[in-house]
This record gives structure tokens, C-alpha cells and sequence, in this order.
């Protein structure tokens, strides 16, 4: 029983089945929030050094790892769609574009609600902070490109080359960051002992696939919309809109 | 007809893009003011005490420079564009990457030389050490190619847009951030009394990787936006 | 952890709280948005429709 993926390249058919697959991303995603939420405030100890506020990590670390695991699937989307001119994969990358730019959001607001307590300043220039700046700003530009050109297909392809200059200079920007902030003398964080606690390392993970789920559903309810848009003076829409 | 060569193409958009620049001396001549006033800006922002200003120069100049070449970028292409030249260097035989090169060198000349050439006035303004103005305005020899590079990347993709040098910058500028943190940084060494050789290597290095690529990934820009 | 311990998170309450009640809030107005956007989708392909069939 052979399955013919690339049936599923077809927005039609893809239409379908990512109507039936967000409720399996959905549904996991609350409830490993849930647990996440759970073993870190109710089963992770009071830090020595940090107190209560170091839980914070437990969100802080997941957006930002999945701000820029995002970046680079959407980039990978979109170079797919400029070889192989498939429309389904930039409709991906349009997809994809403002939950990661909202992760990044999120990661730079609990890192500044995180850094005033431990260092006394609401925003501190470490490589961490900065580059997620920087990654935020990638996202906008990514996006308003996208909203500037009419031309769905102009507007697909520039942004989908963009997207990839993008991720090439991600790793060059993130160093060079990094270098910079060490020359000023950043200030790093740490925790009162070497390792973590394992409950905190349990919650941090749990919650980095919780939000990682959330981003596959959402992206997956987003593009459905994309498609119908794109694809309204089609056959299948034109039957769907019937039926609504 | 005769045969063109690359580099004989390359020379010959170069002077096309300087003859009709010339004539219109005045978009030139804005862009240098502009660095100018911006630079003079800062200062008058965050006081006159030398010791400072003396620590943001290179910082402040660098940005400056960020910002002029944003300026200017629209320039590269719009001309073209809108007389119909564009399309025809598209549907030439010859290497789009190559006019596009020409175009990008014409640019930094224009745009981009001019600034090295009046840092040292700046510098001078800000009263950096001589070494340290040596040293800005080898980084900015080396770093401002790398601008007109990555911007005309951004002019090619924005062809024809409202919003025109805003949207440019806002989608160039991240890009540009490495070759501000070395260029600057440079200048900061020197000024520690430590040596700026690594970071005018690596602003050497963003120049070379730069003049690899970005011709042709333009040329790709210009063919998408003008589809 | 009592309730009165969770909630005061030791005195980082706002801090704590206000980075998992935000990030909770863009969750939810980006849930909402995207509903939103698709309920404006099929309003617009139902309208496109019915002024297609009265040809």
C-alpha cells in the first residue's frame, strides 16, 4: 500500500488533510502545556541563586529556540517553492511567517521580564537578546515584502529568496553578536549549581515540543485560509463555497 | 557587432552608470551631505565631551554610513526600470550577474567611496587619534563594497515598490549588522591600543563571500521582480 | 507549593506572570486571528458565489 505523497503538494488535496491533522497537534500541545506548566512550577525546586523567577526559562527557551528552528523551516519552505515552483510550499512559508515572528516577540518579553530582576535592567545587550532582535526584524521584513508586492507569485518568490539571503546571514549574524557582546563584556546567565535540576530540564523539553505542536497546528489552520484565498477562482473552492 | 568580453561588459556598464550619474551630480552630492549631517547629529544629541564622542566615532560614523548607502540603493535600479533599459540588459545574451556587478561598483563609487574619502573630516570632528582614523577608513574601504553588495540584493527585490528606500533598509539593514560590528569594531581596537587586524581580515572576508555571491543572487532578485 | 507560594512566586510574581500571561495572550489572539481570517475567507468565497449563480 503505497502512499502517493505528492498527491498531498496539490493545495486540494493538502486543504484536506491538514483539516483533519490539526486537531492531532492541537489537542497534544495543550495538554503537554499543561504538564510542562506542572513539572516546572510544582515538581522543579527554588533555585538557590534565582528564586522563583528562573522559571520564566520554561517559556523563555522554548519560543527562542523555536523562533529560529521556524526561520529555518520556512526558509527551506520557501527555497522549495523557488526550485520545484510547487505554490503549496510558499504558501507554507507565508504560513509560517508571523508564528514565528510572535515567538520571537515572546521570547524578547519574557527575556526582558527575566533580565530585570537578575540584573536590575529591563533590556541587557547579551548575544542571546540581541540576536533574537535581529531575527525579529528578519521576520518583519520577510513579511512586509510579502505584503508590498501585489503579484502573488512576485510576492512568493522575492520573499522566498529573501528568506533564504536571510538564513544564510542568520549564522553570521549570530556570531558576530556573540563576539561583539563578549568584547563589551555581557553578561551571561547562570544558575546556582553546574547542571539542572532534572525536573527543570523535563519541563524545559516538554515544553519546547508543547510549543513546537502548537506551531505545526497553527501554521497548518493558517495555510487552510491561504489556500482558499489563493485558490478562489478554482473549481474545488468555488464547490467548497457552496457548501458553507 | 563586436564581441564583448565579461570584463569588457563589466567596464562598460561601470562607465554607463558614472556618465549618467554624472549628469545628475546633485543625487551624489545629496548622499554625502546626508552622511555628513547625520554624523554631526550625534553630537549634538549626546553633548560635545570629547572623551565620548571620542568612543562613539566610530560607532556613529559606521552607521552613518549604514544608513547613506540605504538611501542611495533605489537609485541603482529605478532608473533603468522605468526608461525600459533594465528589460533590455534582461533579455541580452550576456551575463545578467555582470551588468549587475557594474551596476554594484558604479554604486559604491558613487555612493560608498565618498564616504571613506570624507571620514578622515569626521574623524577629525570627533577628535579621533590619526591611527584610528587610518584604520575607519580602511574598514570602511573594505566594508562599504560589502553595503552596496547586500543592498543592491534589497533594491533588486523592491524594484518598482511604493515605499521604495524605506522598505529597501528595512529589509538590508539586519544583513548589514556583521560588517557594523566588525567595521566599528575595528575602530575600537585601535583604539584599546590592541591590534584591528582580525577585524579587518573578517571584514575581508564578508567582502570576498559578498563579491562571489551577490551578483548573481541580484540578478535572480531582478529577474523575479521583473517577471 | 501552597497557592498563596504560587501565586506571589516569592515576590517575582509580576515577573513570572507577566511573561506567561502575555505569551498566553499572544497564544490566544493569534488563535483568534487566524479563526477570524478564515471565517472572512468563506464569507467572501460564499459572497463571490451567490453573485455568480444569479448569472
Amino acid at each position: 500500500m503505497a502512499i502517493n505523497w505528492f498527491k498531498y503538494s496539490a493545495p486540494t488535496n493538502f486543504y484536506a488533510l491538514a483539516g483533519k491533522l490539526i486537531p492531532w497537534f492541537a489537542w497534544p500541545a495543550a495538554i503537554l502545556f499543561g504538564i510542562g506548566f506542572y513539572i516546572g512550577f510544582f515538581v522543579a525546586p527554588t533555585d538557590a541563586v534565582q528564586s522563583e523567577a528562573y522559571r520564566i526559562i520554561f517559556i523563555h527557551v522554548p519560543a527562542s529556540i523555536l523562533s529560529m528552528f521556524i526561520y529555518l523551516i520556512m526558509a527551506g519552505y520557501a527555497a522549495l517553492g523557488l526550485i520545484f515552483k510547487t505554490r503549496l510550499s510558499a504558501m507554507m512559508a507565508s504560513a509560517l511567517a508571523p508564528t514565528g515572528a510572535l515567538f520571537a516577540f515572546i521570547s524578547l518579553w519574557t527575556g526582558a521580564l527575566w533580565g530585570k530582576p537578575m540584573w536590575g535592567a529591563w533590556w541587557v545587550w547579551d548575544a542571546r537578546l540581541t540576536s533574537e532582535l535581529i531575527l525579529l526584524f528578519l521576520y518583519l521584513g520577510f513579511i512586509a515584502l510579502q505584503a508590498s508586492i501585489e503579484d502573488p507569485r512576485r510576492a512568493d518568490r522575492a520573499s522566498a529568496l529573501l528568506a533564504i539571503v536571510g538564513s544564510v546571514n542568520v549564522p553570521i549574524i549570530y556570531y558576530s553578536v556573540q563576539w561583539w557582546n563578549t568584547l563589551h563584556q555581557g553578561s551571561t546567565i547562570k544558575f546556582s549549581g553546574t547542571s539542572m535540576h532534572v525536573a527543570m530540564q523535563q519541563s524545559m523539553f516538554i515544553m519546547l515540543a508543547a510549543c513546537w505542536l502548537y506551531a505545526i497546528a497553527i501554521a497548518l489552520a493558517r495555510v487552510r485560509s491561504i489556500i482558499l484565498e489563493r485558490e478562489a477562482n478554482t473549481h474545488w473552492v468555488k464547490e467548497l463555497g457552496e457548501k458553507a | 557587432m563586436k564581441h564583448l568580453s565579461l570584463l569588457g561588459l563589466l567596464w562598460l556598464v561601470i562607465r554607463r552608470d558614472m556618465l549618467l550619474a554624472m549628469r545628475r551630480r546633485a543625487d551624489v552630492l545629496t548622499t554625502l551631505i546626508f552622511f555628513v549631517m547625520v554624523v554631526s547629529l550625534f553630537p549634538l544629541g549626546v553633548g560635545p565631551e570629547a572623551e565620548m564622542l571620542r568612543k562613539m566615532a566610530g560607532g556613529v560614523l559606521w552607521v552613518a554610513a549604514l544608513l547613506s548607502s540605504m538611501l542611495s540603493l533605489p537609485r541603482m535600479f529605478a532608473a533603468d526600470h522605468l526608461d525600459g533599459t533594465l528589460e533590455q540588459m534582461m533579455l541580452v545574451p550576456q551575463s545578467l550577474s555582470v551588468m549587475v556587478l557594474g551596476k554594484i561598483v558604479a554604486h559604491w563609487m558613487l555612493s560608498g567611496l565618498p564616504l571613506v574619502l570624507i571620514a578622515p573630516v569626521l574623524g577629525v570632528q570627533f577628535d579621533m587619534p590619526l591611527a584610528a582614523i587610518w584604520t575607519l577608513m580602511l574598514a570602511l574601504l573594505l566594508g562599504t563594497p560589502v553595503l552596496s553588495m547586500i543592498g543592491a540584493v534589497g533594491a533588486a527585490l523592491t524594484l518598482g515598490l511604493r515605499g521604495g528606500g524605506v522598505l529597501v533598509s528595512l529589509l538590508v539593514l539586519p544583513l548589514t549588522i556583521p560588517v557594523l560590528i566588525f567595521g566599528a569594531g575595528a575602530v575600537e581596537a585601535v583604539n584599546s591600543g590592541l591590534d584591528a587586524v582580525s577585524n579587518l581580515a573578517l571584514l575581508g572576508a564578508f567582502l570576498l563571500f559578498a563579491l562571489v555571491f551577490t551578483p548573481f543572487v541580484a540578478a535572480q532578485a531582478l529577474r523575479i521582480s521583473m517577471e | 507549593m501552597s497557592w498563596s507560594e504560587f501565586f506571589a512566586m516569592n515576590g517575582y510574581a509580576f515577573y513570572v506572570w507577566g511573561s506567561y500571561g502575555v505569551a498566553l495572550l499572544v497564544f490566544l489572539i493569534e488563535i483568534v486571528a487566524v479563526r477570524h481570517r478564515r471565517k472572512l475567507v468563506l464569507r467572501q468565497l460564499r459572497w463571490m458565489n451567490e453573485s455568480g449563480e444569479t448569472e
